[in-house]
């Protein structure tokens, strides 16, 4: 059995394989939600009223898109590069303890400028976390893979000491929290009444200032050909290190834009349950948008519907919440699938 | 009793060797697996199912070793869908091993909240005992840390061995090198290349179901939420200070199963001073710098991570 | 001749309407060929004629669309190795397929036991080794890494591997294109004892003086198909080259001309990089000269290259253009010098296959003005840009925006051409520039070559192939192991002078010339 490049792709084939991989998880589930006596249509439609079914629950969605489209850019970004950025939950959590340390009273400014000023110290604080890593690659050819994954565990323990001594805040109960951020820091609201806050449109900019770096900068396009072929870029004279310093730079900054998204816009304090597994999910973001900035848009839409919509059907059907991970995982996969089918065709000779 | 001296205690040395049990086995499996030249990510999430897998076995019923060989089924089982989508159909080998990770992670937490959806506190299950090896177990200091473990301690003392064995001294295990080093080359001597992977790598994910499951039958006795904590991605780093070596990775194995246990009683002995998040930090601190000095040095298989077309020549 | 006719020997091998395609191009068009016991038959052609898919298919690699073949009268299954080998198939492949970081005997003894078995028998394998070698004046030592053999002796273990196995019909692709003239002659003498052995030996290659010299028929391979089939005594150079290429090539000719003053000059230039190394390496570059630097593969060239090239910094001595020395060498500051830099392997180093032919062409210029400027790039001007240099060059491709992968080999050395001759390089710094090209694209490149030369560029011309030093360099140095030859005037120098300093006659190192 082996694979053959395709001549051609006609639009049959381009657009059948991707949907035919969402079906493919959407089925898998489904059998799943089987084993626990559950209709599995009743569960499906559950997930989508749930996700959006009703004004309240498609802006839920958007909410949750929120981090999920920051995370899905800084994947993406990385990866283009070839950057094995496995780490932005720990740049996510740079990035929301910079805007705790700086938000929370440090900074008497007014709105408009302590938002930005905010999300400067966040994009810092992301940098920095994937910076060393990336530094350990190019000057000792440290994987970077294994040293962004470690990192997640230190983030996290070093939050969690934060939150028990520097940043605690005096008047909570026991359970380890930060202070609130300062109203001037907070990311206003977009709709009245709901939580769907400024920092989705930040995102989307974000989203629109990466796709102009890709196709229309020199940085872009060094970091896709050290994406490609390192050799040969640097061959030609491009610095490769330095794309890389730069890829860091941007791809952090993105995911601990995240974290002060999260942190300024929707919870307002930091807490260890800040982000359920953003970084890891931008992963799957990043990956079914085709490292696509504007893809990654729709891609962060449809995983937090599924990731909404589960949690409302399992509190009415009773179906573990964890499906939702399952669809999800089952989606990169069969999706990286079937991508790989739109460019080779199988022989089983 | 002051830091120092918790160095000769026995007690220190037995912990050292019993954090390190499951590291051994997902070392030795990755190493395996990479040997071959695939890089498999999806480690951290084998092992959660595996731990899953063999604890629910157990706790439905089963005989102990029973569930060990479930463990390593389920191992096996997610090898298999690694290698296909990275072997033959030439998959980002860093994309489908995350993929693998959050699929048997997401599938393992899912059954288990579907097994037991009301339950606050984990059902326990009984683990296998400490079993004492007749006269070595009378050493002073070593005969406490090495002959009074558990039979699946010694069953990753034996996988070292067999590995070693497996791979210098078989010509599997010269087929399983030179397809990690030439694939072209292995090739050329009418080895099936596609198939060394993926027996490779079902074979390294076995191992790593039963590091797993080390946790939920021997360490601990019941299975919960992020119980792996890491181990996986900390063997990969152990596989880089070995040198994809078996030998090395076991000292590694144990080297990082002495700090670890250092660590924990230096918590109790400074945990007034210094937070206890310091401490826990330190191993995974510990396995950056032993990627840092190890990589200047790197003998790593050639072609990892490179895609085998057959035929693409 | 062995004084048997052709006709009165027994056929060993048949290949009978071999057809093989790849998408749209068909590399094998219904191929019969016979080889018969004893024979040493030599598969001419240019490269990309079709003569190592040929082989590829006999050995298993490939999957031929239509046709069959028969060991010994017995058909031979397609697509296997394993069944190759096991009737009696040996092939010595062009690019080495030896585990560098494994031993010898590790490679030579892969794939003969059985999987399955717990115990592998090394001490009897050693020993076969070590007699198989002298028996064949193929001595290795069978517990040294690959990697730290010579190239000479890796083509032995190579061979070695074949013989292990029992191989009844030996291939060996382009094997002389990492040996010395001399190191080629004692082959052939190593091919004369196998077939007294009683072997039969397919040999290809696309030089066709060594067809001549060791072949008794030849089959000549164009544009995939079999076009004739000579005995070697009654065919002439003329003949094959006629019947190999199909058309007149004119031969590229170098015009005498006076050099002008040194461009580029290397003084005491010593580096080291892992295991490769250059010592002590002076030589200058004049305006309008071409300097040819011979030697076999693994002997600095490539080193020399990227030192040249701004890849890699000399830890000492000085590399200078136009007199003034260079500090902080990269490859930005040599094209920002007028040095334009031709690697040696088009795939990895020259160009980046899944970018656009456009993506490639402004590689080393993205951030001029002309695309731009400022950290942008205008991708309106690089189109009109990459339009010129493909109009130019004859660069046949789909489009500009068409990924490179997708071009044949001499198009892609073309758009290199184009690439960095288009700013009317000073220096033109040519690494194995033909390597792996068909003879028309051969042509180009030497034609561009030359008028550059003509344009007063001063030009180091690095090359495995001494036809193509001889028929266009005006000096010639040699290197061997690091070193550097004093370079001598074309009409001082013979082929098989330049054979004995490629084997290290005339160098400092301690070891005299190794002609096995």
């Amino acid at each position: 059995m082996r694979l053959e490049p395709r001549a051609d792709r006609p639009l049959a084939i381009l657009i059948g394989y991707p949907v035919a991989a969402i079906a493919a998880s959407v089925i898998f589930c489904a059998l799943l939600v089987m084993l626990s006596d559950v209709s599995p249509f009743s569960v499906l439609w559950l997930i989508f009223k749930g996700a959006a079914g009703s004004q309240f629950a498609f802006l839920e969605t958007l909410t949750r898109a929120t981090p999920l489209i920051f995370t899905g850019l800084a994947v993406a970004v990385a990866f283009r590069a070839k950057l094995w950025n496995i780490g932005a939950e720990a740049q996510l959590y740079a990035g929301a303890v910079m805007t705790v340390v700086f938000g929370t009273g440090f900074l008497p400014l007014p709105q408009p400028i302590l938002i930005p000023v905010l999300m400067a110290a966040a994009m810092f604080g992301g940098a920095l976390m994937l910076s060393v890593p990336t530094f350990l690659k190019t000057r000792f050819g440290v994987d970077e893979v294994v040293t962004t994954l470690l990192l997640n565990f230190v983030a996290v323990l070093f939050v969690s000491m934060l939150l028990e001594g520097l940043l605690k805040d005096p008047m909570a109960l026991g359970w380890p929290q930060s202070r609130k951020v300062i109203p001037e820091a907070q990311l206003p609201k977009l709709v009245e009444g709901r939580r769907l806050h400024l920092g989705f449109v930040i995102a989307i900019l974000a989203a629109i200032m990466v796709w102009f770096i890709d196709r229309k900068s020199a940085l872009g396009y060094e970091m896709r050909a050290v994406g490609h072929n390192p050799k040969a870029a640097s061959f030609a004279g491009i610095p490769v290190n330095s794309v890389l310093a730069k890829t860091a730079l941007l791809s952090g900054g993105l995911a601990g834009l995240a974290g002060m998204s999260e942190v300024a816009g929707l919870r307002g304090n930091l807490t260890l349950d800040l982000s359920p597994g953003f970084g890891y999910t931008g992963i799957v973001v990043a990956m079914l948008a085709l490292l696509h900035p504007m893809g990654v848009i729709a891609a962060a839409i449809f995983v937090a519907a599924v990731f909404v919509g589960a949690d409302a059907m399992s509190r009415s059907a009773g179906v573990p919440s964890y499906i939702a991970h399952v669809m999800v995982a089952v989606s990169l996969l069969s999706m990286v699938t079937a991508v790989m089918m739109t460019r080779y065709r199988m022989r089983w000779r | 009793m002051d830091a120092i001296e918790i160095l000769f205690t026995a007690s220190l040395w037995a912990a050292a060797v019993r954090i390190a049990s499951p590291l051994i086995f997902a070392t030795l499996g990755e190493l395996i697996c990479e040997r071959a030249g695939v890089l498999n990510l999806g480690i951290e999430g084998i092992m959660t199912a595996g731990a899953f897998a063999g604890w629910l076995t157990v706790f439905l019923g089963g005989d102990l070793w029973f569930g060990v060989l479930v463990a390593a089924l389920v191992g096996a089982a997610f090898g298999l869908l690694h290698g296909f989508l990275v072997v033959p159909l030439g998959l980002s080998q860093h994309v489908t091993g995350i993929g693998i990770t959050l699929l048997a992670m997401s599938l393992s937490y899912y059954a288990y909240r579907l097994s037991f959806p009301q339950v606050t506190s984990p059902p326990k299950i009984e683990p296998f005992q400490p079993w004492a090896i007749p006269l070595l177990s009378e050493i002073p200091v070593l005969g406490e840390a090495l002959f009074r473990q558990t039979p699946l301690t010694y069953l990753a003392f034996i996988a070292v061995a067999l590995v070693s064995w497996l791979l210098y001294r078989t010509p599997a295990g010269l087929a399983v090198r030179t397809v990690g080093e030439n694939p072209q080359a292995a090739e050329a001597q009418g080895v099936d290349v596609t198939w060394v992977r993926m027996a490779a790598v079902m074979f390294g994910s076995a191992l790593m179901g039963i590091g797993g499951s080390f946790l939920t039958l021997s360490a601990f006795n019941s299975f919960f939420f992020d119980m792996i904590n890491g181990r996986g991605w900390i063997a990969i780093a152990l596989v880089v200070f070995g040198s994809w070596r078996p030998g090395k990775a076991l000292l590694g194995a144990l080297l990082f199963g002495a700090f670890d246990a250092y660590q924990l009683r230096l918590q109790q002995l400074a945990g007034a001073y210094v937070p206890y998040q310091v401490f826990l930090m330190l191993p995974f601190i510990l396995s950056i710098l032993a990627l840092i000095v190890m990589s200047r040095r790197a003998a790593y298989p050639r072609a990892l991570m490179i895609p085998y077309r057959k035929g693409e020549r | 001749m062995t004084g048997q006719e052709a006709g009165e020997r027994e056929i060993v091998l048949k290949l009978s309407g071999i057809t093989k395609r790849f998408g749209p191009l068909t590399a094998n068009d219904a191929i019969s060929l016979s080889l018969g016991r004893g024979e040493i038959v030599g598969l001419l052609g240019e490269n990309g004629a079709g003569k190592t898919t040929l082989m590829n298919i006999l050995f298993g690699h490939y999957v031929a669309e239509a046709g069959e073949i028969e060991i010994e009268g017995k058909p031979l299954p397609p697509g296997s190795p394993a069944a190759a080998i096991a009737a009696g198939i040996g092939m010595v492949h062009q690019h080495f397929t030896l585990a560098d970081n494994l031993t010898v005997l590790d490679n030579i003894v892969l794939g003969t036991e059985s999987f399955w078995s717990l115990s592998s028998d090394r001490a009897r394998a050693r020993k076969r080794i070590r007699e198989l070698g002298q028996t064949f004046g193929l001595e290795v030592d069978p517990d040294a890494t690959v990697a730290t053999l010579s190239v000479g002796e890796r083509q032995r273990v190579a061979i070695l591997k074949a013989l292990y196995r029992e191989a009844k019909i030996l291939i060996l692709d382009e094997p002389t294109a990492v040996l010395t003239p001399q190191e080629s002659v004692s082959l052939f003498n190593t091919l004369k004892r196998f077939v007294a052995k009683g072997l039969s030996i397919i040999f290809i290659s696309h030089k066709l003086n060594e067809i001549l010299a060791a072949c008794q028929r030849v089959a000549v391979l164009r544009a995939g198909q079999l076009v004739a089939e000579r005995d070697t005594a009654g065919v002439t150079r003329a003949e094959l080259a006629q019947l190999m290429v199909g058309r007149n090539i004119p031969q590229a000719k170098a015009e005498a001309q006076q050099p002008g003053g040194i461009v580029l000059r290397l003084e005491h230039v010593s580096v080291r990089k892992g295991s490769r190394h250059l010592d002590d390496i002076s030589l200058e570059l004049r305006a309008g000269e071409i300097l040819g630097i011979a030697g076999v593969s693994g002997n600095g060239q490539s080193l020399l290259a990227d030192v040249v090239g701004g890849v890699v910094a000399p830890s000492q001595g000085t590399m200078a253009v136009d007199g003034a020395e260079l500090r902080d060498l990269s490859p930005r500051v040599m094209v920002a010098k007028g040095v334009a830099r031709i690697p040696e392997d088009r795939h990895a180093e020259g160009l980046i296959g899944d970018m656009t032919v456009t993506e490639n062409l402004i590689s080393e210029s993205y951030r001029a003005s002309r695309f731009g400027g400022r950290g942008l790039i205008d991708w309106t001007k690089a189109r009109v840009f990459a339009k010129k240099i493909i109009a130019d060059y004859a660069v046949k491709c789909p489009s500009p925006e068409a990924p490179v992968r997708l071009l044949s080999g001499g198009n892609m050395q073309k758009l290199i051409l184009g690439r960095v001759m288009a700013n009317t390089p000073r220096v033109v710094l040519a690494n194995q520039p033909t390597r792996g090209l068909d003879v028309g694209a051969i042509g180009y490149v030497h034609e561009q070559l030359l008028a550059a030369r003509k344009r007063s560029a001063a030009i180091l011309l690095i090359s495995e192939d001494l036809d193509e030093l001889l028929s266009l360099a005006d000096r010639i140095s040699v290197i061997h192991r690091g070193q550097l030859s004093e370079s001598m005037a074309r009409a001082d120098v013979t082929i098989q002078r330049l054979g004995l300093m490629m084997a290290g006659q005339g160098f400092d190192t301690g070891s005299t010339a190794d002609a096995a």
